[in-house]
């Protein structure tokens, strides 16, 4: 039975290539990679996007601290692929088996005190990072048009990194997660007039009960990171668009038509 | 651009638009919408509050606190449970008055809630110096549970207590002002003297006074 019409369609022949001799087949499995690429590419039309991304002009004078940002998002990675392989682990328990799988991951799982100390420490470099990169961006002016909703981005990815740093300090269990919860919530509820319904939301109801613990995983590892996400997507976005701005003490060379003085 | 045919004041292609963005909107809200509505929903949830018996009342004296634990929030072990300081009333330093509540006087005890008022952690009785005493930033509260020194804004809280068939009762908590007046129950941090009270209102969420029609009955004692 011959193939349907459409399935049986054939690539029309490249005129560029007609006559050339094919290729050997150890040849072909060396350029193997390249051709898928080229395939997809031919899709997609995905390669100018990522030449725009990679290969930009940045300019004279740029050192080592500009690589603060980069630096920021490897520790967002690295607290995202670590957190996913935490979740397979832990369990929002409130009853206490929360606390015993944090216990099951640190003394019984393969690597598990490893990946549990990666995403730990990793949290308090990422906030280390920002810091710096923000304080990088403040002292060079970079935040000045036509950055200032680059920055604007920042300081909510900011705000947002914190609210990982609280939500995910409960999620041990332990008696100094439970303490640091019911204080960081209180001074929540300290705001005036929404403060105590703000305090009701983050618990879910008016005292540490059954499903705060879940609540706050739920937020830790996808409401916020989600947000996150998007934001340091559109963040780099902006990065790419504006590109760098020059050190402050790197002076811009002036055009001569700027310079020159015209008698009057 | 003119319309396509006389006197059409939408043009069909804005009309599209506007169907078609305004049925995507409606879809956003069908699910955004629920889904908030289901994370808020405990905001406006009372949740039911049951009295608990803690002890007979001759376990506990006038001049001195005795330590009890209480379950806050039922189901969860030790997560749900808090401690209370219970004393019998004396008349002749408690001021505040006593009350009736569905034929019950109401406070014959001062059962005070070991919550600091500063920020929430667990205050412990000092019985050499008479003072609740906060390991987290220095609170310091009086033998009747007023602030002495320290951050908290205010005294500690209460819990309603009734005497019934030879038990004591405790009932759910409230908060108090520096004259000890009764509010109802405010989490710490949040002043109830001048504006406070204005500044951080009444929730939704917290219990009132239950009914003592179905008081929980006295544990079986064996042989007794």
């Amino acid at each position: 039975m011959p193939l349907p019409k459409l399935l049986g369609r054939t690539k029309p022949a490249d005129p560029d290539h007609v006559g050339e001799p094919q290729l050997a087949p150890i040849e072909a499995a060396t350029e193997a990679g390249l051709t898928v690429v080229d395939w997809i590419d031919e899709r997609t039309a995905l390669s100018p996007g990522v030449r725009w991304l990679m290969f930009r002009k940045v300019p004279k004078g740029i050192n080592w601290a500009y690589t603060l940002g980069s630096a920021t998002l490897f520790a967002f990675l690295n607290q995202a692929v670590t957190g996913v392989f935490l979740a397979m682990y832990y369990r929002p328990d409130v009853a206490g088996g929360a606390y015993e799988s944090i216990r099951n991951i640190n003394d019984n799982v393969f690597l598990g005190q490893f990946v549990h100390g990666m995403h730990k420490w990793g949290a308090s470099v990422m906030i280390i990072l920002i810091f710096m990169h923000m304080a990088r961006v403040f002292f060079f002016g970079a935040y000045k048009y036509p950055r200032e909703l680059t920055w604007i981005i920042g300081v909510v990815l900011l705000i947002l990194t914190m609210a990982m740093g609280f939500t995910g300090y409960l999620l041990p269990f332990d008696q100094r997660s439970y303490w640091a919860t019911i204080v960081g919530v209180n001074i929540n509820n300290t705001g005036p007039f929404i403060g105590p319904y703000m305090g009701d939301f983050l618990r879910a109801g008016p005292e540490f009960g059954a499903t705060t613990l879940s609540r706050f995983y739920a937020i830790h590892m996808l409401l916020i990171p989600g947000i996150m996400a998007a934001l340091i997507g559109f963040h780099l976005y902006l990065v790419t668009k504006l590109g760098i701005s020059s050190p402050p003490w790197v002076k811009a060379h002036e055009p001569e038509a700027v310079t020159e003085y015209v008698e009057v | 651009m003119p319309g396509a045919f006389e006197g059409e004041t939408v043009t069909r292609r804005r009309f599209m638009n506007v169907v078609a963005q305004g049925a995507g909107g409606i879809a956003a809200a069908a699910f955004t919408l629920p889904a908030l509505g289901f994370a808020l929903g405990p905001i406006f949830d009372r949740e039911p509050f049951q009295w608990q018996i803690i002890g007979k009342p001759e376990d506990f004296t006038q001049d001195a606190y005795t330590t009890k634990v209480l379950t806050i929030v039922e189901g969860i072990g030790e997560a749900g449970e808090s401690l209370t300081y219970v004393r019998k009333r004396d008349p002749a330093i408690d001021s505040e008055p006593l009350f009736e509540h569905e034929g019950y006087v109401l406070n014959n005890f001062v059962a005070l809630s070991s919550r600091c008022m500063h920020l929430g952690c667990p205050v412990r009785y000092v019985a050499a110096a008479e003072r609740f005493i906060c390991p987290c930033h220095g609170g310091v509260y009086n033998f009747r549970g007023e602030v002495a020194g320290g951050p908290p804004v205010r005294p500690l809280d209460r819990f309603y207590n009734l005497v019934h068939d030879g038990y004591l009762y405790l009932g759910p908590r409230y908060s108090v002002n520096s004259e000890l007046e009764r509010f109802s129950p405010r989490d710490p941090g949040e002043p109830l003297d001048g504006i406070g009270q204005y500044l951080y209102p009444a929730r939704f969420s917290t219990s009132v006074l239950p009914p003592t029609n179905n008081l929980p009955a006295p544990p079986v004692v064996p042989g007794g």
